[in-house]
């Protein structure tokens, strides 16, 4: 076992699929990969380095963390420094800045926050801590939901009165329904991120393919699945089709997973969503339902929400539409980096400059 | 160790220690119970010639052997860590070995130890114990004594549990040049084993992984493997531990003070099956991860099959391998080359490592 984490069978196995996406590559095309996880795997690989130059790799807005507007993360902040409070939250949320602030900060200032690694962890800090009240920042894309509802079903089952979460959840097939009507969009085809669809199924994708004429392939996370969910993608681009195809068949199905989903649709909803550096896009968050919003924590504490002030030098708003590279940025690598990021797509190992600035660098 | 007496202190506590489980604020005072602590506790499992003199300083009659060629080597490290004791290792082990192989980096032999604790009131005399056991059974298979030691006690709260910090000396043959400057294109780079097992011992113990594994710190003093290195192959230009910031952060450090570029292969670095799974899990990288037994190696190439087959023989040593090349190129640049053939640039640790989303 070493650093590699690819068989050999499988290195061989990729480089004949990038053979044959060459052999089939006939005129530029704009393809997104909408997850962070996506893009930091082909920045770790270098899948970019094999690709036909025709072949142009957009890295979308699937980075939880960058896309969690600014608005959440000064209510985070606030709720952090109230006395009494146990602040959790993955921990790739705890550098990211505010406008002024980050997590890391408040923590330095006297804030109890802490890194968890499951919501239930959360919940178990709840029950352990009856005289604090307990917060979980509820971040992520769909895969991150099952887990969320389940832990206030737990915490509701042991008659938690001190656990609650500040819902900032959001969803795929509305910010790919964003990308393709916003104007300047020049994405031709998507790879959909494999672990969503493993929950959620690709069922949702097929009316947003049909309707504006692109592919959809679901794809892994492995330098083989990348390299075939990329194979799949051009072959539909090149043949004229525009259907939601599947490239991660070994974990996800149609319908996905029916449990999970249907354990989301009895605590979530749909709400609308601000998306820092795009904007409200409508429905692509999920709020908690009437009966359980006594577990959210955005009501429950007193917030006040000062003027918000982005960095002036980022360009964050751009990369994750897709309309600029992370090394188009005039700030990249020099007023902003991972020490001392500017804007969330530095911080998180799934944002697209931090993957950048990790592997592609070059002084 | 502080033995300065007095008497009003000593009336204020007049509870013989053998009654206490744990520190008290009174152990940290100087009087009596600061003086029982050291005779029943701390001389008791460290003690020596040296310490037990019980002066406020070591005189060093050794120093009057070494030879006029041999350089003095000083290093000093404090060692916090929570949990204090995880799979393979705990607070004490790590005090010794950290400083004894911050020493050997120079190609110096360590010889002597200072060692500083910082007690909590609060904190359990079993658990003291339960360290300096460990901490003796490090020196001797270091072949280092600790020399002075002192204890400060802190109110609870202000401190956590124990802190200990420890200071080395030891000597090197005035004729070494190993040091981090030294690394010279043609070289190659050699490690003596699998990365990241420390980091994610220390995070399952912290009960961080939500999930059982058997994966063991790797912490151990290493200056018996690299005295053997150094014998058989005397013109080494680096030695380094890779601890906090993990490999990839050590090598661009010596690659930013050797001004070359390091270039190294992915498939060949070893990394053990379940620490990998775990930091998959996680999202976090082997090569980022702390160790505390490991060791870079970086020689001329035509000494490279030599420092391999000595590494080798040594029990920290049995899976050293080559695992990169240093290169002209760009001042403090490290490449790694994937199975894929692509390049990935790597960078130092930026802050903390944090676990990723999904």
């Amino acid at each position: 076992m070493t650093a590699s984490r690819v068989s050999p069978e499988s290195i061989q196995q990729t480089r004949l699929v990038m053979d044959e996406i060459k052999r089939i590559t006939t005129k530029s095309w704009n393809i997104m990969e909408i997850c962070g996880g996506q893009t930091h795997s082909i920045m770790e690989y270098g899948i970019d380095q094999l690709l036909p130059v025709e072949i142009n790799l957009i890295h979308g807005p699937g980075c939880p963390v960058c896309v969690t507007s600014l608005e959440l993360i000064e209510r985070a902040l606030q709720i952090a420094a109230q006395p009494g409070v146990i602040f959790t939250s993955f921990g790739d949320m705890l550098r990211v800045p505010g406008s002024n602030s980050d997590l890391f900060s408040a923590r330095a200032k006297g804030a109890d926050v802490r890194i968890v690694y499951s919501p239930m962890d959360a919940v178990r800090l709840a029950k352990e801590n009856l005289d604090k009240q307990v917060v979980f920042f509820a971040v992520g894309f769909e895969t991150t939901v099952p887990a969320i509802a389940a832990s206030l079903l737990h915490a509701e089952k042991l008659g938690l009165k001190n656990f609650f979460i500040l819902p900032a959840n959001v969803l795929v097939p509305p910010a790919i329904h964003a990308i393709l009507q916003s104007p300047g969009n020049r994405v031709n085809a998507f790879l959909a991120a494999g672990h969503v669809c493993s929950i959620m199924g690709y069922w949702e994708y097929e009316p947003i393919a049909e309707k504006f004429r692109t592919p959809i392939v679901v794809t892994g996370f492995d330098p083989l699945d990348l390299a075939l969910g990329i194979l799949m993608t051009v072959r539909q681009l090149e043949e004229g089709r525009f259907e939601v195809e599947n490239a991660y068949p070994r974990y996800v199905t149609r319908e996905g997973n029916k449990a999970a989903q249907a354990i989301i649709t009895q605590v979530f909803e749909p709400v609308d969503r601000q998306w820092r550096g795009i904007g409200m896009i409508s429905k692509s968050g999920l709020g908690l339902r009437e009966a359980y919003q006594k577990f959210d924590a955005s009501t429950r504490f007193d917030i006040q929400l000062a003027q918000l002030q982005e960095s002036s030098h980022c360009i964050a708003g751009s990369i994750l539409r897709g309309m600029a590279k992370p090394n188009e940025c005039p700030a990249f690598g020099t007023l902003c980096s991972p020490t001392n990021p500017l804007g969330a797509p530095m911080v998180s190992a799934e944002g697209a400059c931090s993957a950048y600035y990790r592997y592609h660098k070059v002084r | 160790m502080d033995t300065k007496l007095s008497i009003i202190e000593g009336s204020v506590c007049p509870v013989p220690i053998s009654k206490h489980d744990h520190i008290v604020i009174g152990h940290g005072a100087g009087g009596a119970m600061t003086h029982s602590l050291i005779q029943n506790v701390f001389q008791k499992y460290l003690g020596n010639v040296i310490l037990n003199q019980g002066n406020d300083a070591a005189m060093l009659q050794a120093l009057r052997d070494v030879p006029k060629d041999q350089n003095l080597v000083v290093s000093t490290d404090a060692h916090i860590v929570s949990p204090l004791f995880f799979a393979g290792g705990d607070i004490g082990r790590l005090s010794i070995c950290g400083t004894v192989n911050d020493v050997s980096m120079l190609g110096a032999v360590p010889k002597f130890l200072t060692a500083t604790f910082i007690l909590e009131e609060g904190f359990p005399i079993s658990d003291l114990k339960r360290i300096l056991v460990s901490m003796s059974q490090a020196a001797e298979e270091a072949g280092v004594q600790i020399i002075a030691a002192d204890t400060k006690v802190t109110e609870k709260g202000k401190s956590d549990g124990i802190f200990i910090s420890t200071t080395g000396i030891g000597w090197a043959e005035g004729s070494y040049k190993i040091s981090g400057q030294s690394a010279m294109p043609g070289d190659v780079v050699i490690l003596n084993g699998p990365v990241g097992n420390h980091g994610i011992a220390v995070a399952e113990a912290r009960g961080n992984l939500g999930f059982h594994s058997q994966i063991q710190s790797d912490v151990a003093p290493l200056n018996g493997m690299i005295a053997n290195l150094i014998e058989a192959v005397p013109d080494v230009h680096v030695l380094r531990d890779p601890t906090r910031g993990g490999l990839a952060t050590t090598l661009v450090e010596i690659a930013c003070q050797s001004k070359v570029t390091i270039q190294l292969r992915e498939e060949s670095i070893p990394v053990d099956r379940d620490v990998q799974s775990a930091c998959n899990m996680l999202g976090l990288d082997p090569l980022y991860m702390a160790n505390e037994g490991k060791l870079i190696v970086i020689v001329p190439s035509a000494s490279a099959a030599l420092a391999l087959e000595t590494l080798k023989k040594h029990p920290y040593g049995q899976k050293a391998v080559q695992i990169g090349v240093v290169e002209k190129g760009s001042s403090g640049q490290l490449l790694l080359k994937t199975p894929l053939g692509t390049t990935r640039h790597l960078d130092m640790l930026a802050g903390e490592m944090l676990p990723r989303i999904c």
